[in-house]
């Protein structure tokens, strides 16, 4: 019978399958931008499905340097996430109905590899907007503008941080979760 | 001669001792150097308690200070073009400035009045009146931009306006000047002055103010009713809070209708009157049908906020009462002797009067008055207006209180506030006990004083600010024209202190003050572009167009940071009429743009985000003309110009334009 997930395992991993759902009504990951002009701040928001906060302003600073417009017509990953989420949030209930581990080794690998592949993709998105910049652009200072993917960058008069948000803290959450549903079904095994 | 010497060397001995002891002659009621620095120092970056709005008087602005720090923060141009911003220059803007008499590029700027709720300043709203060519303005507060004028008729000069009730009701403008006006027409009569007993008379105008939150047009202020008065010059106003809510007062001198060399034969009579009105027994009259129809052509422009435009209406009728017709609804209340100022404390039961030409300072008392009325205590009767006896309306004459009195306010602690203009000083009184407690002198010539809410049923009594007429040495001289001034005086303690000396732009007829917490969080700090229904706004570069109609030409042009859209524009020809509509569509706190263009016979204009301003110009030889962003926006500023190609009249030149292509 060691084949079946107990107890615990089910209702930890069940609970993490749900609070991945968390991330689609709250932003994932988001970015605070300050400058001497902006005191207050710039917001750029990243959830599953829009981008929101600041961007035309984002956009009309970035413009000096030759940065392209952030659209969010340019991320197909917009239109795929919501998607993505809801069905790994269903894998991990579904494998916690049938009860079998092997299905729940299953859900987090795919869950891992589709992080690692997110996280990327991310990177991708970031040093392109970082380095494919328009050669008439004003202002060519010959640097790198790749904004962080977690932490604080400061570049020329504008500082950058990039954090990740509740929907980002519930993926993470979710993924360790559900670690600790594996690690605990493991040692039930002994 | 010995002696003479010795005394003048005492002299210099003593002046010498005070050079090398290092103290600089402290003014008489000067605060401490520390203790004054320590009460109005506002540091970098943070911000004063109170916003402070100060009228400009013969420049048509009110000016917006910081108050404890006397910082300017920013001038609203209310009844005068300003070249500054395109205010009455911009073809959306010009509307505001439209009368019965035309356009008028110049007004007269009096006294600021803050909106109230339960007779406490709520922040929405300023009112002005303009002295000149009667017109009454609103200010709004999430903007800080005048949005409403209304014209008075009937009306020679609304000094003694834009006084409100308790709940911003009715804004109240009565008339300084007395013209020869017929009621029934509407029109100013060519009589002889000389006849002016006979035919000049006054109005007392209600403007009601729509105070529905929900509305959402700037069309708010109507004229409900105008009371027909003998025509005395109805100088200053205040309206009842509390027990006296429903009534309002206005002090009038020239009882004497005099017509020529006022100083002299205006000031003969002994006592003039203040004129009690009771606007709850005029609204009843209107509504039992007492009160008459008459025509009357008078302007009402608003802000259309949707559409970034001012739009004129112009009426035609307005509803007058005959005191003799209302009877109960106004009372003369004897007063020495050509009173300025009627002010109500805050408990509303004093009504103080500055009577300027005499020493003694009189309080009336409301209760009083009621009770007056009740029995009819009168001496007689003026223009079927019942004159009610001295002695029954006056709670106390404050003997040579000081010289010229004319304005009062309150602290909410029982005592009031009076400015004395020719003793240039503010004298602190006992209101119930009928007592001067304390004087400070101020430099010069004081008008009006103002203390926060100090017309109000909650004074917020910290301060007082004295608003001079006379400025002489006070700051660097700069010439035979010099600026006002004020000067700020705490008055926390027994004794009044002086603590900030600061000019003013323009006269500060009048100011109020309100704390900034109950304004600074609806200040807007940009247009939102979506609710932007401008007819010639554009939202994005793609969208922007030249047009020809006939010999008009319009530009939908964008501004951001930093260029315009079209910035090359060919095919304008020498007796087109061309309307620059830009649009700035940046969406940032703080980004305005401007637009000017060589030669035209134009100001400026700036262009806030998110709003939509246009430039008229009529180019008149041909050749190619520069334009450029007037308001520094960004680092490449500079960068934001473009050309406009103006062509002979009969040219070929097709009509063509672009940003960064060969047209």
């Amino acid at each position: 019978m060691t084949y079946r997930c107990d107890f615990k395992c089910r209702f930890i991993v069940a609970f993490a399958g749900l609070l991945l759902l968390v991330s689609l009504f709250f932003p994932i990951w988001s970015y605070y931008i300050t400058a001497p002009q902006y005191p207050e701040g710039l917001y750029l928001h990243i959830f599953a499905n829009k981008l929101t906060g600041d961007l035309n302003n984002i956009n009309t600073l970035n413009h000096y340097v030759g940065m392209k417009d952030i659209h969010p017509d340019s991320f197909p990953e917009l239109k795929i996430m919501p998607l993505i989420i809801v069905s790994l949030s269903a894998l991990a209930v579904l494998s916690v109905i049938v009860g079998r581990k092997i299905l729940v080794y299953l859900w987090f690998i795919i869950f891992a590899i589709l992080g690692i592949v997110g996280l990327a993709d991310f990177y991708r998105w970031l040093y392109h907007y970082g380095h494919d910049l328009d050669p008439n652009a004003p202002l060519k200072l010959g640097m790198d503008y790749t904004p962080p993917i977690i932490g604080i960058r400061k570049m020329l008069n504008i500082t950058v941080h990039a954090y990740p948000n509740i929907g980002g803290i519930a993926i993470l959450l979710s993924a360790l979760l559900g670690l600790i549903g594996i690690v605990l079904s493991l040692r039930g095994k002994k | 001669m010995k002696r003479a010497l010795f005394l003048i060397s005492g002299i210099g001995v003593i002046g010498a001792g005070a050079l090398f002891l290092g103290c600089p002659p402290k003014e008489k009621g000067a605060a401490g150097l520390k203790e004054a620095a320590e009460a109005v120092y506002v540091p970098p970056g943070q911000h004063d308690e109170f916003y402070g709005f100060f009228s400009g008087g013969f420049n048509g602005q009110l000016a917006v200070y910081g108050l404890p720090s006397g910082r300017l923060l920013k001038i609203i141009p209310v009844f005068s073009q300003f070249p500054r911003n395109g205010y009455g220059y911009s073809e959306e803007t010009k509307a505001f400035l439209m009368t019965s008499h035309g356009f008028i590029p110049w007004g007269d700027a009096h006294h600021p009045e803050l909106s109230q709720t339960d007779g406490v300043p709520d922040g929405r709203w300023v009112f002005i009146n303009e002295n000149n060519t009667a017109r009454i303005a609103r200010i709004d507060l999430r903007r800080f931009e005048t949005v409403e004028i209304l014209e008075i008729p009937n009306n020679g000069a609304p000094h003694s306006a834009p006084f409100i009730t308790q709940n911003t009701e009715y804004v109240v403008v009565g008339t300084r000047f007395s013209i020869p006006f017929d009621i029934k027409t509407g029109k100013l009569m060519d009589v002889p002055i000389s006849s002016y007993a006979e035919n000049f008379k006054g109005t007392i105008t209600f403007i009601k103010v729509n105070n529905d939150p929900n509305y959402k047009g700037e069309d708010r202020m109507s004229i409900a009713f105008q009371i027909l008065v003998p025509g005395y010059d109805y100088d200053l106003a205040h309206c009842g809070k509390g027990p006296s809510h429903g009534w309002c007062f206005l002090t009038s001198y020239n009882t004497e209708n005099a017509y020529t060399l006022l100083e002299v034969n205006a000031s003969q009579k002994d006592k003039d009157y203040i004129l009690a009105i009771n606007w709850k027994r005029a609204e009843e009259c209107v509504a039992q049908g007492k009160a008459h129809k008459f025509p009357a052509v008078y302007y009402h422009n608003y802000y259309d906020e949707k559409k970034h435009m001012a739009v004129s209406e112009v009426k035609k009728e307005v509803t007058v009462i005959i005191p003799e017709e209302c009877p109960g609804m106004a009372y003369f209340l004897p007063t020495p002797k050509s009173p300025h100022g009627v002010d109500v404390d805050p408990t509303g039961e004093y009504i103080v009067a500055g009577g300027k030409l005499s020493a003694d300072l009189p309080i009336h008392s409301f209760s009083k008055m009621l009770k007056a009325i009740e029995n009819k205590e009168f001496a007689g009767e003026d223009f079927g207006i019942p004159i009610i006896k001295f002695e029954s309306v006056n709670h106390c004459l404050i003997p040579k209180a000081c010289l010229g009195p004319l304005h009062t306010e309150f602290d909410g602690k029982g005592y009031g506030y009076t400015s004395c203009f020719i003793s240039s000083e503010i004298i602190k009184m006992d209101l119930k006990n009928c007592k001067v407690v304390d004087r400070i002198p101020v430099y010069y010539a004081i008008g009006h004083l103002m203390i926060p809410g100090g017309d109000s049923r909650k004074p917020w009594g910290k301060f007082v600010v004295a608003l001079n007429k006379i400025t002489k040495d006070r700051y660097l001289p700069t010439g035979p024209e010099l600026n006002q001034s004020a000067q700020l005086i705490d008055i926390t303690g027994e004794k009044m202190k002086m603590l900030l000396d600061f000019p003013t732009v323009g006269e500060p007829h009048y100011a109020q003050a309100i704390p900034a917490d109950l304004v600074k969080d609806k200040s807007l700090q940009i247009y939102n572009l979506n609710e932007n229904e401008h007819p010639y706004a554009v939202k994005s570069e793609a969208e922007t167009k030249v047009v020809r109609n006939g010999k008009v030409v319009h530009v939908y042009m964008v501004a951001i940071r930093s260029h315009f859209t079209p910035d090359n524009i060919e095919g304008i020809k020498v007796g087109d009429t061309v309307y620059f509509h830009v649009t700035n569509v940046e969406q940032d706190w703080d980004i305005p743009h401007g637009f000017a263009l060589m030669g035209a016979e134009n100001a400026n204009i700036l262009i806030m985000p998110g709003e939509t301003r246009t430039f008229r110009w009529v180019p008149k030889k041909p050749g190619v003309y520069p334009f450029y962003c007037t308001d520094f926006c960004s680092a490449l500023h500079q960068e934001m110009q473009g050309y406009v190609r103006v062509s002979p009249a009969d040219s070929k030149v097709e009509l063509k334009w672009g940003t960064n292509k060969q047209l």
